[in-house]
């Protein structure tokens, strides 16, 4: 999976998307994760870095980062060809 | 070295649209509730299980006192009667009890109750459309007040006058065009085509009974205190005809209730919190009918109210946890409660306010909230802000205390335990949760079903 | 003379193609002779053009939407009195009048906010659903009408009107019935979106005329300034129209006020008949979106409403000019993405 590298993403959680025109926000964790995205950080990656930052457990960020990738693409901002590689 | 870990989150991300409600200074309504009365939610929930009924004794208190004091301070007899059906567990009416409610009771079962708390029966109110004839006998010989639904009902007492030595004390309901829709037409007898005319003369020809009292019901959740004003001018107007050609004096009028509470009704648009009338409008609309209307001094009847939803429904709580989160498949966040319509019936009409029980972040997500139910219609709420709740979680619901522990079903579970915080802040319980025996307990097996081989 | 610097807070700047009156009203202010206005703007959505306008408004803060509650907005004005000193509010929205109705006392006291708006009672009286018993309380000719709550109501119509009749709902939507058959359709579509109860209303034919006026709440018309519609949109707002010289017009006006000791800006929606009789269809309890016309004719209304607000004593208007024009044109701004995303993630540009 990967975001749109063009997506812009603002220090106040404002999510701005050129293509489409559309924008978001985002909460501070969802920030994080996008811009680990948008640094091509694989999966295990990003989960290593919230696991080591937050005080959560890897079921429960299994769980949310799931919803969480699948709500960036159902808003349209991941490339959709791309399959992920772990 | 090492460093504290963050507060987790989960990520959430959101589409601006134009036309939904901005979150800029909407956090009342999410801003979290820790605590009811220095009781933490979440012990209450380790001690005594979720979902669970909170009430508390000091908002009781408080509201009986300040209904009582806005009618008080405007009619010289003022008596309130607790109205069973809204909540009859016997911890809650008690404290109606001791703060000096007479009993209003709408059924035997009822009725039974509220001897059984030790309420003398010249002071319970029978009410209601179904009362059996062995318990009209039961109220006749407790000098009960008897409030008469239907002629049958009026025949019936007639007949049973004849078999005792006790003289029903009686009053009819009456009902009338008070300018509200729905008018509640069903009981009593109408004011304006003269069925409670003609249902009082024949009281006042039987010299079996005597007629004490006049009563009414106009609605429920009443939001326009005028409406009062028009009922209690027309009781009145009864009561000074009775006066003119009996020359017999009414006892008493009982004004029911109605009242609306805080709750906020599904489909208006601002917050019942904010609009909904206080007992002092209401006691204006009221006291200022019946002062207004003719009496002599001495002859003002004693005003009765049978005000239930208005005096308990700020004071329960009701205390769940989120059992799981999931996505719809329009992409709408969907949370599940442990609890449901089956332990909170008033759901159905009210968009209760429910508040999360812990700390969170600024950022919310626009969420439908559902119960555990195997069933399409047990939605709590279709649509609520609330930051971004985890499993096992927990939420306090406000504003339950009305009718919630007398309608609540006993479905596919076992209904929660119901506790009282005292004004000294202690918890007891006041109701157990149910055992598997409360709802078997009385059934009985056939022999021949007792054993099978599977 | 030196002007008096102030802070004025106003909603509805949502100057769109069914416009609210903020953008004209603040308008008025700032061509005050009177006071130097800092405009703080307040709105509901990020894209109310108002926002984007810094040569007129100042600042602009996001507030909760009415059915937020109370508490929310006092708790959002709390914040933006501590950064603004906010003088004065001028609310411009029906939906969000009953709250500010009911908080102006606490605004004042708490904060030193003022807000001059009509009291809870004249709010209400003159809600559609009590036309009727409002014209006869203030002996205003309003078209008769009648509150039903069935459909089993509408045959029996024909004894108190003649078709074509009015179904109106409680809040909006009002059709021409010309037949039973109409009305009863009419009764089941408005019910379905509004609720009960339906208002039934005599249909009334002539030319409809408005009035924008402001009372003192002591009874007397501080000004007043009637406006024919020339051309409508599609969503029948006025996009042109000229003052006129209606002295019967200003006198029903002024009678209004008068019975009803009318407080704040208000705007009146009158049908003359061809026989020359003026019915009342509805007050507005606000100004309208063309309050800026009566500025151009002479009377700047929000200024009076401003200095009323302030506790000063104003001077009634005595004259206006007649046949002034308004043409109302929609203008496109260029905005810079990270104004919008400020309104919208902070909640304040």
């Amino acid at each position: 999976m990967k975001i749109k590298k063009n997506i812009a993403l603002s220090d106040s959680g404002f999510v701005f998307d050129p293509a489409t025109g559309d924008s978001f926000t985002t909460n501070l964790i969802g920030m994080e994760i996008i811009k680990m995205l948008k640094d091509g950080k694989s999966h295990q990656e990003i989960k290593t870095a919230v696991l080591k930052k937050y005080l959560t457990d890897e079921a429960t960020f299994e769980k949310d980062n799931y919803d969480f990738i699948n709500m960036l693409t159902k808003h349209r901002l991941t490339d959709g060809d791309e399959k992920e590689k772990d | 070295m090492t460093t504290k870990k963050l507060q987790y989150e989960r990520p959430v991300i959101q589409k601006l649209n134009t036309g939904v409600m901005n979150k800029f200074g909407t956090k009342t309504e999410y801003s979290p509730v820790t605590h009811i009365e220095n009781n933490s939610v979440k012990e209450l929930i380790n001690k005594f299980g979720s979902p669970l009924f909170v009430i508390s004794e000091k908002t009781i208190r408080d509201t009986y006192h300040s209904a009582n004091r806005a009618f008080k301070n405007r009619y010289p007899k003022v008596q309130f009667a607790w109205s069973y059906k809204t909540n009859y567990v016997n911890a809650v009416c008690n404290v109606f009890h001791q703060e000096g409610s007479w009993a209003e009771v709408v059924s035997g079962f009822e009725y039974n109750k509220a001897l059984g708390n030790g309420v003398p029966g010249n002071k319970i109110i029978f009410n209601g459309p179904d009362k059996r004839e062995e318990e009209l006998l039961l109220a006749i010989n407790n000098d009960s007040l008897i409030h008469i639904d239907h002629l049958d009902e009026l025949y019936l007492i007639k007949e049973l006058a004849n078999e005792t030595n006790h003289r029903p004390r009686v009053a009819i309901r009456v009902n009338m065009d008070t300018g509200v829709y729905p008018m509640w037409d069903r009981f009593g007898f109408n004011y304006e085509n003269g069925q409670a005319w003609d249902a009082i003369n024949k009281i006042m020809l039987n010299d079996k009974m005597d007629l004490v009292g006049l009563h009414c019901h106009i609605g429920t959740f009443m939001l326009a205190p005028s409406a009062y004003g028009i009922a209690a001018g027309k009781l009145s107007e009864l009561a000074l005809a009775i006066k003119k050609k009996y020359k017999k004096n009414i006892q008493y009028i009982d004004m029911g209730g109605g009242f609306a509470s805080k709750n906020t009704l599904k489909g208006s648009y601002l917050q019942g919190v904010d609009t909904s009338p206080t007992f002092d409008q209401f006691a204006e609309s009221i006291t200022t009918a019946i002062l207004n209307a003719g009496f002599t001094e001495n002859e003002l009847p004693l005003l009765i109210l049978e005000t239930g939803r208005a005096m308990i429904d700020d004071a329960g709580y009701l205390l769940g946890t989120v059992i799981s989160n999931k996505r719809l498949s329009d992409g709408r966040r969907a949370t599940i409660m442990d609890f449901g319509v089956n332990i909170l019936f008033t759901s159905f009409w009210y968009d209760h306010k429910i508040s999360p029980a812990q700390e969170f972040g600024q950022h919310t997500e626009d969420a439908v909230l559902y119960g555990p139910l195997c069933m399409n219609i047990d939605v709590i709420r279709e649509n609520i802000t609330l930051p971004p709740l985890m499993r096992n979680d927990h939420v306090v619901v406000h504003t339950v205390g009305a009718y919630n522990m007398t309608q609540w079903m006993q479905f596919i579970a076992l209904r929660p335990a119901i506790v009282m915080i005292d004004t000294q802040n202690v918890a007891h319980v006041i109701r157990n949760r149910e055992t598997l025996n409360s709802i078997q307990g009385d059934e009985v097996m056939p022999t021949h079903l007792k054993d099978f081989k599977l | 003379m030196k002007k008096k610097k102030i802070n004025v807070a106003v909603t509805g700047l949502n100057a769109i193609d069914s416009p609210g009156p903020g953008v004209p009203v603040i308008r008025a202010l700032k061509e005050s002779k009177l006071f130097d206005v800092r405009i703080i703007g307040l709105s509901y959505e990020a894209l109310e053009p108002g926002i984007y306008m810094h040569d007129i408004v100042d600042k602009t803060y996001q507030i909760p939407l009415p059915s937020a509650g109370k508490a929310s907005l006092l708790e959002r004005l709390k914040y933006i009195n501590s950064v603004e000193k906010i003088d004065v509010i001028i609310p411009n929205f029906d939906a969000e009048l009953y709250n500010f109705i009911t908080l102006s006392d606490k605004l004042k006291k708490e904060m030193g906010i003022n807000v001059f708006v009509p009291t809870l009672e004249q709010f209400e009286d003159r809600h559609k659903a009590n036309l009727s018993d409002y014209g006869k309380k203030h002996k205003i000719k309003v078209p008769y009408g009648k509150v039903i709550f069935s459909t089993a109501e509408i045959p029996k119509l024909t004894k108190e009107f003649a078709y074509p009749l009015v179904v109106k709902g409680k809040f909006y939507d009002a059709y021409i019935a010309y037949s039973e058959q109409q009305a009863y359709t009419y009764f089941n579509k408005i019910s379905a979106k509004w609720g009960l109860p339906i208002i039934i209303q005599e249909f009334v034919t002539g030319q409809e005329v408005n009035v924008t006026a402001i009372g003192d709440g002591k009874g007397n018309t501080i000004g007043a300034v009637p406006m024919r519609k020339q051309y409508i949109t599609d969503k029948g707002k006025a996009w042109s129209g000229i003052s006129i010289d209606d002295k019967n017009l200003l006198s029903m006006t002024q009678k209004l006020i008068r019975s009803t000791k009318w407080r704040g800006g208000m705007e009146l929606e009158i049908i003359k008949t061809n026989k020359g009789d003026y019915y009342l269809l509805e007050i507005n309890p606000r100004f309208p979106a063309w309050v800026y016309l009566a500025v151009g004719c002479g009377q700047n209304h929000p200024e009076a409403l401003v200095q009323l607000a302030l506790g000063k004593d104003v001077k009634p208007f005595k004259k206006y000019d007649i046949g002034k024009m308004f043409v109302r044109y929609s203008y496109d701004m260029i905005v810079s993405l990270k104004e919008f995303e400020t309104i919208s993630t902070l909640g304040e540009l």
